[in-house]
């Protein structure tokens, strides 16, 4: 095991992964509690795909994928807020709509320009391989901002997450905190995305949350299980991606769905317990 | 002292009026019970009162010393909070942000209130308990004592007994009294139960898209629209 730990970690390309990827886990999973309790999990799944879309034609342009990709999935993030928020528009509808239109496109974009290749693969599923030096300072430098304002709004957000109409009525700026987290949302996926594929990103926003709230009981306590559900499955699935040569996004899937698993047993273990 | 006092207010969606011409006023101290049938207006007028929806037309006043953000409120219970995690302490100290100002955190002071907003509702014993895991009227304490939190003056609460059974249903009005009768806090209330409002209300408003009737209780159980509306109910 150490041994294997000492060889992985004498590639830079697997510390680059590590340093992207564990920020990433932890700030979705924190956003991940409120999206997915907000009933706002549909958001990260369409903001994921406007961000494939977005990641296709900057490789077509020749620019640089983060310069082009973050504005535009700022952009939908706001949209897609409104969308849900709005029910009368078929705000589930819509959102597909986006999604799929957004796939489409940047398949369309990348088979008239590159064409179909393992390119295409690695963002739709993840690659270990396709994290730069640039990518490592900006993947530090947005968690960081993230983690302060999350942690610098946590009291705000339940508020808003538990009850929008009494946080509105007793003088929070609801609407604010609702295009924060979206915003925060957009930066999260784009920065992302590369390592786990754009089909595969959402995973890591709504399993960590799930996961922790068949245990915990409490918001701060769901919070804190979710972050470390997350960094830890991130890690085991990047060995696993490493180990066997398999798609870093699909590896980490796996490792939630296996924590998932577990933390169910556990719950029904301690209901029979119980009764 | 008037608290609350609305003039010629008017509520429409999309151009549909849903409640027209409201003139009443509420003061320090004061239960006033909002009746009438479904889809009569009354949610809409607390909407209205806790400023999440425009007036079409019209005007509230409030208080000089009453901000709009000190108003408590018991919202009815939303889908998304049934399973939500989190526990009673959380739930009632967040009825604390408006007095937090600019500050991240919750400070000694805010907690203590929250502690406090807890034993007068008789839940403090309960604080670590998950939310979800409550029955309904332990919800409803819960959720009062956080919307007492908010306020030193007055809460509105909207239809807070729908759903729970008689026993339960009549221990909550009973806290809505003492909250009224001993902590001194104006009530104003949305409900279906007409005999409980002219039981324990000082004040009636009887809404039917347009204000019915306004006034002290004892005239509405002698005033026409009154006899009519109770009569249904008995």
């Amino acid at each position: 095991m150490i041994d294997l730990l000492k060889e992985i970690f004498s590639y830079p390309f697997m510390i680059r992964a590590f340093l992207v990827g564990t920020p990433v886990a932890l700030c979705a999973s924190l956003l991940g509690v409120s999206l997915v309790l907000k009933r706002y999990a549909m958001i990260g799944d369409g903001l994921s795909h406007v961000g494939f879309g977005a990641l296709a034609v900057a490789a077509a342009l020749n620019a640089s994928p983060m310069i082009v990709s973050i504005p535009i999935a700022v952009i939908a993030a706001f949209l897609l807020l409104r969308l849900s928020e709005n029910s009368k528009i078929k705000g589930d509808a819509a959102i597909s709509l986006i999604s799929t239109g957004s796939l489409a496109i940047g398949v369309m974009v990348i088979s008239l320009s590159t064409g179909m290749n393992t390119d295409v693969n690695n963002y739709l599923f993840g690659s270990i391989l396709s994290m730069a030096q640039s990518d490592v300072i900006l993947s530090l430098g947005l968690s960081a901002v993230v983690i302060l304002l999350f942690v610098l709004t946590y009291n705000r957000i339940f508020a808003v997450t538990f009850d929008e109409n009494f946080a509105k009525a007793t003088g929070t700026n609801t609407e604010g905190f609702n295009m924060i987290i979206a915003f925060l949302t957009a930066l999260v996926i784009v920065v992302g995305m590369r390592l786990m594929g754009a089909l595969l990103i959402t995973s890591l926003i709504v399993f960590p949350a799930l996961t922790s709230m068949r245990l915990a009981k409490r918001f701060f306590t769901v919070t804190l299980n979710a972050a470390f559900v997350s960094i830890i499955c991130l890690w085991l699935g990047l060995i696993l991606s490493y180990v066997y040569s398999t798609p870093t996004g699909a590896s980490i899937v796996v490792c939630n769905i296996i924590a998932f698993v577990i933390y169910s047993i556990i719950k029904k273990i301690r209901e029979t317990k119980n009764e | 002292m008037s608290l609350i006092t609305c003039k010629n207010l008017s509520f429409e969606y999309e151009g549909v009026p849903a409640v027209t011409d409201l003139n009443f006023s509420v003061s320090d101290g004061d239960y006033l019970c909002i009746v009438g049938e479904n889809g009569s207006g009354k949610s809409t007028l607390i909407k209205g009162l806790l400023r999440l929806k425009k007036a079409s037309q019209g005007e509230i006043i409030l208080d000089h010393e009453l901000s709009p953000d000190e108003i408590g409120y018991l919202p009815q219970q939303t889908a998304i909070q049934k399973d939500f995690p989190a526990s009673v302490y959380e739930v009632v100290l967040s009825g604390c942000l408006n007095s937090l100002g600019l500050k991240p955190f919750f400070t000694r002071k805010e907690k203590n209130i929250a502690k406090s907003n807890m034993e007068k509702m008789g839940i403090l014993h309960m604080k670590n308990a998950c939310y979800c895991e409550l029955s309904g009227g332990q919800q409803q304490r819960v959720l009062l004592a956080r919307a007492l939190c908010a306020t030193k003056k007055i809460i509105v609460l909207d239809e807070p007994v729908s759903g729970l059974d008689p026993i339960v249903t009549q221990e909550l009005y009973e806290i809505i009294e003492h909250i009224n009768n001993v902590h001194k806090i104006t009530i104003v209330m949305v409900s279906h139960d007409i005999k409980a409002a002219v039981k324990y209300a000082s004040h009636i408003l009887h809404l039917h898209n347009s204000q019915l009737f306004f006034g002290i209780t004892e005239d509405y159980i002698q005033s026409d629209i009154g006899k009519k509306y109770i009569g249904e109910f008995v």
